[in-house]
């Protein structure tokens, strides 16, 4: 098969399975935070299958909403895209594609499968993956700072300048993190570093990468701006924060992207640290049937992630923004470099199997 | 005057007198309720009424009383500080039957004068019977207000109450509720006194003592319904306005009564622009407190459905605006040739109506409709048009009134006369039938009803009824008192004199009445009688001019 | 008054324990029962004393509680309630009482209920009871007649008879 097909077919496959993901998480979230809530949460509409005569419909899965994605997308697009008249109209539309097109892009790197038919489930195998999947991700705070700014209002603007602020400073840590991993495996790429998980045993297990893994978690937290760290959109104190002058498509185009950028976040969480695609047992090659069942391996550690996403945005209350700063500054700093130091001790006392 | 109109002339001696260590003025004679009165000391009362006898039978205005003491030699009795020493009464007095004396002091204040009326209260409450959601009187009942300002805030009474007829018709408009009578006698003595129509008396003793009608009699002479106005409980009500409407919802209008020449000084209860009732304002160069009931109730027409709301060019609906650009050339056409126009005011008209009636008429031959029948010698003139006397001051009425008509009735037959214009009058009925009106070239009603006159009418223009202008009007001693706007139909119709006004303008008379003050400043400086009024000083109790 | 802060454990400078700690209380609640009520399937019982739609009441004798007296409509701050009163017929059978609403309006649209007209009502004839969804598709709807207000009302049992004594 010609290999550009081959591209685009995967591509397509991954955006279209990435915005699936996005829009039912969105409805898991809802759910999810109304059961903390002892409430219900979404519970009326289902998947329409055929619409009677007296205007009532067959459908399915109504219990659990499972419709209601879909209808969200329609009152979305639907709805009446205002722009207000005293923003910058250029950045103002450049501010959600901004957010998006990075989210989206950072998924050429990583690793979702194994093989499938000898075709390998990643869609550019590029050998310093982690440095571009970082480059692409951090593009996504120029969106969020676009927005605030265009907007020409003072919440957003507030909204924009923190998330800047927050996420050039858990970069650091984020990228100090992962150093450690990258000292045990030799490799940037992220399908040496999948490859050698299944050949040893996955990063977490290992102590010393305990202490990356948990500043890892804590940063990409702040860094796709969920609670405890959502402070460019705290609605309590800045009425939404940089997407308050956003409405209709656009203002959805921030929401999904948020939702995106969790999902990368738990995808890259589970190619470092918890063995990507490999599962104990699961044959590491095989066929047609071993391929599709390493990407179902895959999805599911990274829904379960994101599922942890959702519990602790429901459960950790917001920090303060000088607590935020001096975690990232005063704490994960020091600590990631203390990480590093400890594993390169345990790779020179010869604990790290590489 | 008639005698029962008569005000005693009030003594020029007056006498000194201290009610709750307040110093008051009195003139000699008069008694502790009206003293209080002068000073703002108020003593509550039922049966007493400064227009009727005293009878002193209600017991409510019990107040202490007492004087300038004086010793066994006759002199006074001096303090140590040498003002004279007062002996107060042992016992309390009655307001309403004390007259004033030098020297008095009374207090209406003292905690024995609290505790009568406390009493008073209670003995009134024993039989009278919780009927407050339905009665009429409620909101402006003296036994509800006295009860809440000198009564108990509860019952103690706590056997069966008497149990009196209920719903008794005493005559064709009053009806008589028995258990809610407290035996005031103030309708009683109307009736005698004022009215000279000894109807009413009281039978049965005690506890069961009723007012009633005398054998074969009723209570059905045409001042009946003053007593309803002097019931100060809910006994007697207005068998018209029962259960029409609560008090409280209905706005007051100051007015005048404008059924005869009299001219009785009201007030137009209305509520959205619906008049509910007319009740007499206290005048006492007029009509004191009084009115007739024919005049009372003649307010139906305000409220007819029959009303005119538009203006009616051939009998077509039109707005007023409309209708009058299309009226304006023609009658000044029609003016040009002032001998063949003429013109029937009305005696019902304001003065400022007929002024303005009488510029447009100059030079035509002009009359009104004469309503002539029985006076009654007390507030019922023989002369129903409520402003003949201003009608003959402007010289809109011929000498007599009504001797025109029969001349302008000749002179459309002879067709001398090609053009008539009428204000409120239905000149069919006066000599002018239908057949000498279809002669006409041009006929123009002022009206707010639609009459057989409006009907051959080839203009009609909506105009009010008293209740909805502002004006003044002359009754028959040459009293010029004012009318307030109560209601609005809120059609196209106008207050009669701007009708006037525009007809003047479209007619190329310079426009200089903007407003009711304007027009009533311009007729002041015009006209005699009215030299130096103005609207201000007219106000509500009205002003005396020279008819002559 | 001063209160004095403590200083935190370095096991609670951690924040990971308390961080767990709370995730597994709001796991836990994930399993509890819920709160919500699925409205249109599933209906509130309202409390005795529920403050819902204004109705008119009848006794037990079938006679229409209300005089008339107008001081629910006086008493309306938005002056949603109009009445015309009239005078019972001749030889109707409550003639006694005399006076009854000839028509009885409330306008759901203008009531905020408030229950002043319940608190004044001196006759017990006017309720805030339990209707809470009152629904119309024009302004007309939405103007409750006598008769409506009578059926929503139904019967109050009277214990006094005040005008049986009449």
């Amino acid at each position: 098969m010609d290999p550009i097909l081959i591209h685009l077919i995967k591509i397509v496959g991954v955006v279209g399975v990435l915005l699936f993901i996005c829009a039912y998480i969105v409805l898991a979230e809802r759910r999810i935070c109304a059961f903390i809530q002892d409430r219900l949460g979404p519970n009326r509409v289902g998947i329409p299958l055929w619409i009677r005569k007296d205007g009532s419909a067959i459908q399915i899965g109504a219990r659990w909403a499972l419709g209601q994605p879909i209808i969200d997308a329609l009152k979305a697009i639907f709805k009446e895209d205002f722009v207000p008249g005293h923003v910058n109209k250029f950045y103002f539309w450049l501010g959600p594609m901004l957010v998006m097109a990075p989210a989206l892009m950072v998924w050429a790197a990583i690793p979702f499968g194994s093989t499938l038919c000898g075709v390998p489930m990643i869609i550019a195998d590029v050998n310093v993956g982690i440095l571009l999947v970082f480059a692409l991700a951090s593009l996504g705070v120029y969106g969020i700072v676009l927005g605030g700014w265009a907007s020409n209002s003072k919440y957003p603007f507030l909204g924009g300048i923190r998330g800047s602020a927050q996420l050039i400073s858990y970069e650091l840590c984020l990228g100090l993190s992962v150093i450690p991993l990258f000292m045990q495996v030799g490799s940037l790429r992220l399908t040496e570093v999948v490859r050698w998980q299944t050949e040893h045993l996955w990063l977490v297990c290992y102590p010393w990468n305990w202490l990356p893994a948990i500043i890892y978690v804590a940063s990409s937290f702040a860094e796709t701006n969920r609670a405890p760290f959502d402070l460019p959109e705290a609605e309590q104190e800045l009425a939404g924060g940089y997407n308050t002058e956003y409405s209709s498509m656009k203002f959805a185009m921030f929401f999904l992207a948020e939702y995106a950028n969790m999902i990368t976040a738990s995808a890259l969480m589970v190619v470092l640290f918890l063995g990507g695609w490999h599962l104990p047992f699961v044959p590491v090659s095989g066929g047609i049937a071993v391929g599709v069942a390493h990407i179902c391996i895959f999805l599911a550690k990274v829904c379960a992630l994101a599922l942890v996403f959702i519990w602790v945005r429901w459960t950790v209350p917001r920090v303060r923004y000088d607590q935020l700063m001096g975690l990232g500054w005063k704490v994960f700093l020091p600590l990631a470099l203390a990480g590093v130091l400890i594993t390169g001790l345990a790779i020179v006392a010869g604990w790290s199997p590489s | 005057m008639p005698d029962n109109l008569t005000t005693p002339t009030p003594a020029a001696e007056m006498v000194n007198a201290t009610i709750n260590g307040i110093k008051v003025q009195a003139p000699k004679g008069a008694n502790i309720i009206e003293a209080g009165e002068r000073v703002g000391v108020f003593v509550p009362h039922y049966c007493y009424h400064k227009k009727l006898a005293i009878s002193g039978i209600c017991r409510m205005c019990l107040v202490e009383v007492g004087g300038p003491m004086r010793g066994p030699d006759d002199k006074p009795v001096l303090n140590p500080d040498g003002t004279p020493k007062i002996a107060m009464a042992p016992r309390l007095s009655i307001g309403c039957n004390t007259p004033v004396t030098e020297g008095m002091v009374i207090v209406t204040n003292s905690p024995a004068v609290k505790q009568a009326q406390n009493a008073v209260m209670e003995f009134f409450l024993i039989n009278h019977p919780l009927d407050c959601p339905i009665c009429d009187q409620a909101g402006e009942c003296k036994l509800q207000e006295y009860s809440v300002e000198f009564g108990k805030d509860a019952s103690r009474f706590r056997e069966e109450k008497v149990h009196k007829p209920k719903q008794v018709d005493l005559g064709p408009r009053v009806m008589l509720d028995d258990e809610r009578c407290i035996l005031c006698s103030r309708c009683i003595r109307f009736m005698r006194d004022v009215a000279k129509d000894d109807c009413l008396g009281f039978v049965n003793r005690g506890s069961h003592t009723t007012l009633a009608c005398w054998p074969g009699k009723k209570l059905a002479g045409n001042y009946s319904l003053n007593t309803v106005d002097l019931c100060p409980v809910g006994a007697l009500t207005d068998k018209d306005f029962r259960f029409k409407m609560r008090v409280w919802f209905l706005k007051e209008t100051k007015s005048i009564c404008t059924s005869c020449a009299t001219g009785c000084n009201t007030v137009i209860w209305s509520r959205e622009n619906v008049v509910y009732r007319q009740t007499p304002r206290e005048n006492d160069a007029v009509n004191q407190c009084w009115m007739c009931d024919a005049g009372r109730h003649n307010y139906k027409h305000i409220n007819a459905a029959s009303r005119l709301k538009k203006a009616l060019v051939s009998g077509k609906e039109m707005g007023y605006a409309d209708a009058l650009k299309q009226l304006g050339p023609k009658l000044k056409a029609a003016l040009a040739d002032r001998a063949s126009v003429a013109f029937v005011g009305s005696g019902r008209a304001t003065n400022e109506e007929l002024y303005l009636f009488s510029i447009l008429a100059k030079g035509g031959v002009s009359d009104c409709v004469p309503r002539t029948w029985d006076g009654d010698n007390f507030l019922v003139n023989a002369d129903r048009n409520p402003n003949g006397a201003g009608a003959k001051i402007f010289g809109v009425a011929a000498q007599p009134m009504g001797s025109k008509l029969t001349v302008i009735a000749d002179g459309i037959k002879a067709g001398r006369i090609k053009t008539l214009i009428v204000h409120q009058e239905d000149v069919n009925r006066r000599g002018i039938g239908a057949d000498l009106l279809a002669k006409l070239s041009l006929l123009v009603v002022v009206d707010f009803r639609p009459t057989e006159t409006t009907k051959a009418a080839h203009f009609v223009l909506p105009g009010v009824t008293y209740a909805e202008k502002r004006g003044t009007f002359t009754n028959a001693n040459g009293r010029v008192q004012r009318v307030w706007p109560a209601v609005s139909l809120g059609g196209e119709e106008r207050s009669d004199w701007e009708i006037f006004r525009d007809l003047l303008r479209e007619t190329g008379q310079p426009d200089r009445f903007g407003d009711i003050a304007a027009l009533f400043a311009d007729m002041a400086a015009n006209v005699k009688p009215f030299a130096g009024l103005s609207l201000e000083k007219i106000g509500g109790g009205g002003v005396q001019i020279s008819v002559t | 008054m001063k209160i004095e802060r403590k200083p935190l454990t370095l096991w609670e400078r951690l924040y990971l324990p308390a961080i767990i700690s709370g995730m597994m209380l709001t796991f836990s609640h994930l399993f509890r029962k819920k709160v919500t009520l699925r409205y249109p399937e599933e209906k509130p019982e309202m409390p005795p004393g529920y403050r819902g739609q204004p109705v008119l009441v009848k006794d037990d004798e079938g006679r229409v509680k209300c005089v008339a007296c107008q001081l629910c409509e006086f008493v309306c701050p938005p002056r949603a309630i109009r009445i015309k009163p009239m005078a019972y017929p001749e030889n109707a059978k409550y003639k006694k009482v005399e006076k009854t609403p000839e028509e009885f309006e409330i306008d759901m649209i203008r009531c905020i209920f408030c229950g002043y007209c319940e608190e004044v009502c001196p006759e017990r004839a006017i309720f805030l009871r339990g209707p809470y969804s009152v629904t119309g598709l024009s302004r007309k709807d939405m103007v409750f007649n006598k008769e409506k207000l009578l059926e929503l009302g139904g019967t109050l049992p009277d214990p006094i008879k005040k005008w049986r004594k009449k």
